[in-house]
This record gives C-alpha cells, structure tokens and sequence, in this order.
C-alpha cells in the first residue's frame, strides 16, 4: 500500500520508536485501537452535524403553529425518526463507547491494545454503512416514519410501505451487530489484558463504566436483533409474529424493544458517569469520593435497568399489579444514582476546583442530570404518565439525561483528553466560551419543554394549537444557540489544531492519576514498550 | 498478581493470555446467540403465559362446561371492532345481557360481507377488566377459526361462554359487576395475500385501501 508517501503527512504519532503504516492501511485497515478510536470519534462529529441539523429543522417547523417547512406528516415522522436513531446509535455510542472507550480502556489498564484488533476494524467498519443506510432511508419513498422506537402496526408494510423502513431496520441490524463486537472486544480486553498488578478494584472508573456497558450491550442488543429481524420478516416473508390477525400480538414487541431500549439509555450515560468521575477527580485534585461504590453503583444501575422495562409500557395496558411492580423498581435505580451524584459533590467538596472547560461541563454534567433524574423520578410514577406519557415532558426528561447528560459527558472528555489524543492543547478561552454558549443553548431550549408536556402538547406532531406558540418560540431559540455552540465547537478544534500548541505528558497536574498520563502526548504508535506495574 | 512473566513483545499477547481472550470471546458470543435464541423464545412463552395467567383479558377456552348458575350475577357486555382492512359490517346482537356465575350463556354476533367477493376473517378476542381473563370460559365461539363470508351474506354467529364462581371469591376481581367481551375482526393474511391487499397498500401513511371495499 501507499506506503512512505504519507508517513510525514500523519507523523506526529510515529516520531517515537517504531512507523506508522502508510495512510490507507492506518485508516482503512486500521487495527491500532488509539487510530480506531479517532475514527469513532471523527464518524461521531460528522454525525452529529446529520443529527443537529435535523433537529435545527424541526425547531424552525415547531417554531410557529401551522405548517412551515416540512411537506407533511410522513416527512415530518422521517425527519424525527432519523435524528433519533442518529443521535442514539451514530452520535452518543461511538464518541463515548468507540471513540474514548477504544482509545483509554486499553492505556488506563495499561494494556497494549485491544485484545481482537482486528474484530476492533470490523465494528468500525460496520457503522459506517449502517450510517450511509439509516441517513439514506430518508431520502428512499417516503422514509422510514416509525420513530426511533419503530412500534408496529405503524413499522409494519401497510403503513411505511416501501423499502425505506426497511433500510433504517437494516442500518439497526448493523449498527447493533458492531456494538456487539465491540462489547465482546471491551470485555475480554478488560478481563484478560490487564497489567500485572491492576486488579479489578484498582481500575479507573471509566474502565469500570465500559465493562458495565459492554455487558449491558452484550445482553441486550441481540433481543433488538431478534426483535427487528422479525419486524423485517414480517414486512417482507409474510409472518405474523406482531400481527393480531396471524396470531401475532403488537405488544410483544414493545416489552421486547424495551428489553433493549432500557438498558441502552444506561449505555448510553455509564460512560459519561466514567468520564465525569475523572474529570472531576482531576480538577479537584481528590481521588474520586468512595471509589468502590461508584463502581458498584454502576453495576447496580446496570443490573436492576434490565428488570425495569415495562415503565415505557405504562400506557399499553398492562395490569395494575405489573405497573406496580415495575414502578418502585424503576425507582430503585435512583439510589445507586444518588450514590454517584452526592459521591461527584463529595469529591469537590473541600478540592481545589480548577474551573477549566472539562471540569465545566463535568460540573454541568452533574447539575443538568440531577435535572433530568428528577423528571424521570415523577415520570416513573405510573399515575402520573397516565396524563404524562407521549408529551412534551418526557421530552424534556430524556434530553435532560441525554443531550445534557451524555453529551455533556462526551464534551468533557473531548477537552479532557483531546490534548492526550492529538497532543495539542485546546485553546482555553474558546473553550469556556463554547461551554456557556451550549449551557444557555440546550436550557432555553429544553426547559420550555417541561411547561408545554405538563400543558398536554404531544409529541411527535409538527403541528400544535396557538396555546403553546410562545414557549415553542422560546425552545426553538434555544436550538439556535445551541446549534451555534456545535459551530463553535468545530472552531474550537481547528484552532486547536492550527494553533498546534503543545500538550505536555500531563497537562493537569497532580489530579490525573491514571495510566494515559504517565505517557506522552499524543502516546506513542504502539503505546507501552514495557508494561506498566501497577502498585 | 505478583510477577507474571511479561511476554517477548509486550504488544504480542502471550500464548497463555491469546487462550483466554479465546475462552472469553466464545463466553460472549455464546451469550449473544444465548440472547437472540431468547428473544425468540419470547414469542411462544408471552403467548402461553397470557394463556395460563389470563394476562391482558385473555380468556380461558377448550376448559370444561359450565358448572351450573350460582347466585352471583354480573353483566356481560359485547364490543365489536371491525379493522379498516376487512370490509365486513361486524357488530353484537344485543348490547349486554346479565348472566349468573357458573351460568352458561349464549350471544350472538352479526356480520355482513357487502363486499362483491368472498372474504376470510379472523376475530382477536379479550375481556375487561382483564383481571378477569382467568375466570371467563368459552366453550364454543365463531372466534376460534376463520370464518368465511360469500359477497352479500350475513350471518348471525354465536359465543357460548360461562364464568367462573370463583371470581366471587378473588379479592382482586370480586368487585367487579360488569365485563366488557371485546372482538376484533381482521381480514386473515391469507385472504389479503390471495387478493392482492397485501401487495397494493400503496404508498401512504394512513388508513389501508382495500381492494375488496365495497362501495359505501
């Protein structure tokens, strides 16, 4: 392959011990897992420009009653859709789970690569069509207008007719056997690829993070798999495992979605948990604030999120005795949750905060999920999603969690460790700047949202009554400034990489205690020539 | 782990670490397959857990006859719900009818096919409250297979039914005064796939157009 040619053009990492290869068998057949991780992370952006842009236009449609920009209903289901199953499964998973979890588990264990390098490029590899798939299916017939959370009868082939659903079911099947790779590869690498002296209890917190979700992964994503495969043979070969009238029963398909679908939301945010416990351990100069716990809150989080269904289902009719149930075990899961926030305070209790952007939006990230655990606390309740369920509110709680949550916690490790990745520092005043511009942002636009679900505004409707005009206007400037702060976040990275100033090995001081930054930045190609021995 | 002999290369697993990443690797792949297996296994345990348990209204059938009348009497009332896709006019006979626990009962259901072809449907079938799933018994029922109907005939179609005493004694269901018996009829698949409803659903988002429709 083009071998010498691009060497000096991607040096930088290679200048220590040993070469890169060439340009197209570093990315293309790429199975150095700091490499892998940089592509996740560069798919993860590129996305992220898919997804917010499909967003900025359903804000501009929701900005005023009456139809604006969209052609109807069914463009408007595809639209929504596609940025849901973006965001989820193109966005939040490969920057935390492919992008930081491939490039620091290896290193914080002090491991030299993941343990099936090559499965690594096969999961990368995967997600890229599935992508191409899920974003083409929008513009294929119709699109595929089911929502993210493809319920039939409307998923099935009498209401989203054409092969556009069946691409997005496609792009799913994908998407989900690359995670499932990648769970397979977090988890032997966690269990067999430690240095000597790293025992399970030593490890840092964001490893402890990914070994949770990739069990989680492990789990859950073949029920999707089974459950999606029989939706495609119901639309194609004429089976009936969701229709009524061939024995087939429509709801059999939500317990098993979100069989799936509650445990990915841990998926999604146990990552950020991880990365906000170093942050915040870092900028406080403080080992992290009962270490054990926090790990095994995790672990509690990941086991009792796979009993806890059903709270989607309050409204499918299901039995009083069952919603019961599945009410006080849902709020179960605040207990270890509340481990982990009053743990993050106690560990910036008494520290010497150093306000740089990481710790800013790890302190965000705390306060806004706080938010958002307090809404799913009251939407738990299944009185009160009786009247709750489908509105605006729920909206409001789940990009509290994720959008403010998960993707604050992408963004405090992006500056956390972007230094460590490319060895070049960010620059710190954008930085700051691009934080509160994102914080105003994602608050005006999702606050209002919690007015107008209380007021009954239903989601899933590009249309609205004249009575919820105003605080619609409100988000929807919101989701300006936040599009902007996304904007401003790319700036923040090409001045970074113009401006090349150096990172040093450890640019935050006697606060960051984990292996990566006991190595140079950017690491070397093939990071430890000896293993590390852990004390 | 005290000194475990470091490999050659520190990037080359030894052979002792490459068997374990072996042996952890089959572990999680067999406990995806271990997982799809179960989603599909889902299918024919949710039906039969309904079944047993009488969860989400399903109601018991093929149990014995009716033990005979109690004192207890309840209501028992008769939706009828036609999907867009069967061009049938389907609806009960009578409203509601008072029958006594233990008491076997007779209704009838009514549907018509102006449609100028024969048409096959099938009715899905539960009750409410659907705590008393496991206490209501069908013994015969046009419900139990498809039913056929030639362009223009109308036919009256029966449901025996009794339920059980017991109800009366269950703190969970010996309130209840009245039970709502609920069908749903839809054009079978076969029948859609014989006439073509399947293939020409179109591309639209809404209501299905049949083929069969009769004229209105």
């Amino acid at each position: 392959m083009a071998q010498a040619a691009h060497d000096t053009a991607h040096s930088g990492h290679d200048d220590h011990h040993d070469h890169a290869p060439g340009f197209v068998s570093r990315w293309l057949f790429s199975t150095n897992h700091k490499d892998i991780g940089t592509l996740y992370i560069i798919f993860a952006v590129v996305a992220a420009f898919v997804g917010v842009t499909l967003s900025i236009l359903m804000r501009i449609e929701l900005q005023q009653p009456g139809m604006q920009i969209f052609s109807g209903g069914q463009a408007w289901n595809a639209m929504i859709s596609a940025h849901g199953l973006v965001m989820v499964f193109f966005v939040v998973m490969p920057a935390l789970i492919g992008g930081f979890g491939n490039w620091f588990v290896p290193i914080m264990i002090g491991a030299p690569d993941m343990a099936f390098p090559r499965l690594n490029n096969i999961s990368f590899w995967l997600i890229v069509p599935a992508f191409m798939l899920l974003v083409g299916s929008m513009f294929v017939g119709q699109g595929a207008g089911a929502g993210w959370t493809i319920y039939p009868p409307l998923s099935d082939s009498t209401y989203q007719s054409g092969p556009s659903m069946d691409m997005a079911l496609f792009a799913l099947h994908l998407a989900g056997a690359s995670s499932i790779l990648g769970a397979a590869n977090f988890i032997t690498t966690i269990f067999n690829m430690r240095a000597p002296g790293m025992t399970l209890h030593k490890m840092p917190l964001f490893v402890w993070a990914m070994l949770v979700t990739a069990f989680l992964l492990l789990l859950s994503v073949p029920v999707l798999g089974g459950a999606i495969t029989m939706l495609i043979t119901d639309r194609n070969f004429g089976t009936s495992f969701f229709k009524p009238e061939g024995g087939g029963d429509p709801v059999l398909f939500q317990h098993l979605f979100w069989f799936f679908g509650h445990p990915e939301v841990y998926i999604m945010i146990l990552p950020a948990f991880g990365i906000v416990s170093h942050v915040l351990s870092t900028f406080s100069r403080k080992p992290i604030f009962g270490y054990l716990g926090m790990a095994y809150a995790m672990v509690a989080i990941g086991v009792v999120g796979f009993v806890v269904w059903a709270h989607h289902m309050f409204t499918s009719g299901i039995s009083v005795d069952t919603r019961a149930y599945f009410m006080a075990a849902t709020m179960i899961i605040a207990v270890p949750t509340g481990i982990k926030i009053f743990s993050w305070i106690a560990t910036m209790w008494g520290g010497s905060l150093d306000l740089r952007t990481p710790m800013l939006y790890a302190i965000g990230f705390v306060f806004l999920f706080t938010v958002g655990g307090v809404t799913g606390v009251k939407l738990a309740n299944a009185g009160v999603t009786v009247i709750l369920h489908n509105t605006y509110y729920v909206i409001a709680h789940f990009h509290y969690v994720l959008s403010l949550g998960a993707v604050f916690g992408i963004y405090a490790g992006f500056y956390y460790w972007i230094g460590k990745m490319s060895g070049y520092q960010y620059p710190e005043f954008w930085g700051k700047v691009q934080f509160w511009t994102t914080f105003v942002g994602v608050n005006i636009t999702f606050f209002p949202m919690h007015f107008l679900g209380a007021q009954g505004m239903p989601r899933r409707y590009p249309d609205y009554p004249d009575a919820f005009a105003g605080w619609n206007m409100v988000a929807s400037i919101g989701s300006y400034i936040s599009a902007a702060s996304f904007l401003l976040f790319i700036w923040v990275v090409v001045l970074t990489f113009v401006r090349k100033e150096k990172a040093a090995a450890n640019p935050w001081g006697e606060g960051a205690t984990t292996l990566e930054w006991q190595v140079s930045s950017p690491p070397p190609f093939h990071t430890f020539d000896e293993l590390p021995h852990i004390r | 782990m005290p000194e475990a002999p470091i490999p050659r290369s520190p990037r080359e697993a030894s052979p002792r670490q490459r068997s374990g990443n072996r042996r952890i690797a089959v572990a999680t792949f067999a406990t995806v397959a271990g997982m799809v297996g179960l989603s599909f296994a889902a299918v024919p345990l949710y039906a039969a857990f309904c079944r047993v348990t009488g969860y989400n209204g399903t109601v018991q059938t093929g149990g014995p006859a009716a033990p005979g009348a109690t004192e207890r009497q309840v209501t028992v009332r008769f939706a009828a719900t036609t999907h867009p896709s069967l061009p049938w006019r389907f609806e009960a006979a009578q409203n509601a009818m008072p029958v006594h626990l233990g008491e076997s009962g007779l209704a009838f259901y009514r549907a018509a096919n102006p449609a100028e072809r024969a048409v096959e449907g099938v009715a899905t079938y539960n009750v409410t409250p659907e705590v008393v799933g496991k206490y209501f018994h069908k013994t015969a029922c046009f419900c139990f297979d498809a039913q056929t109907l030639r362009p223009g005939q109308s036919v009256e179609m029966p449901v025996s039914f009794w339920v059980d005493p017991a109800m009366a004694k269950d703190p969970e269901t010996r309130d209840i005064r009245t039970i709502t018996l609920s069908y749903t009829f839809f054009r079978t698949m076969a029948d859609a796939e014989r006439t073509g409803a399947l293939a020409s659903a179109g591309p639209h988002v809404g209501r299905a157009a049949s083929p069969a429709a009769p004229p209105r």
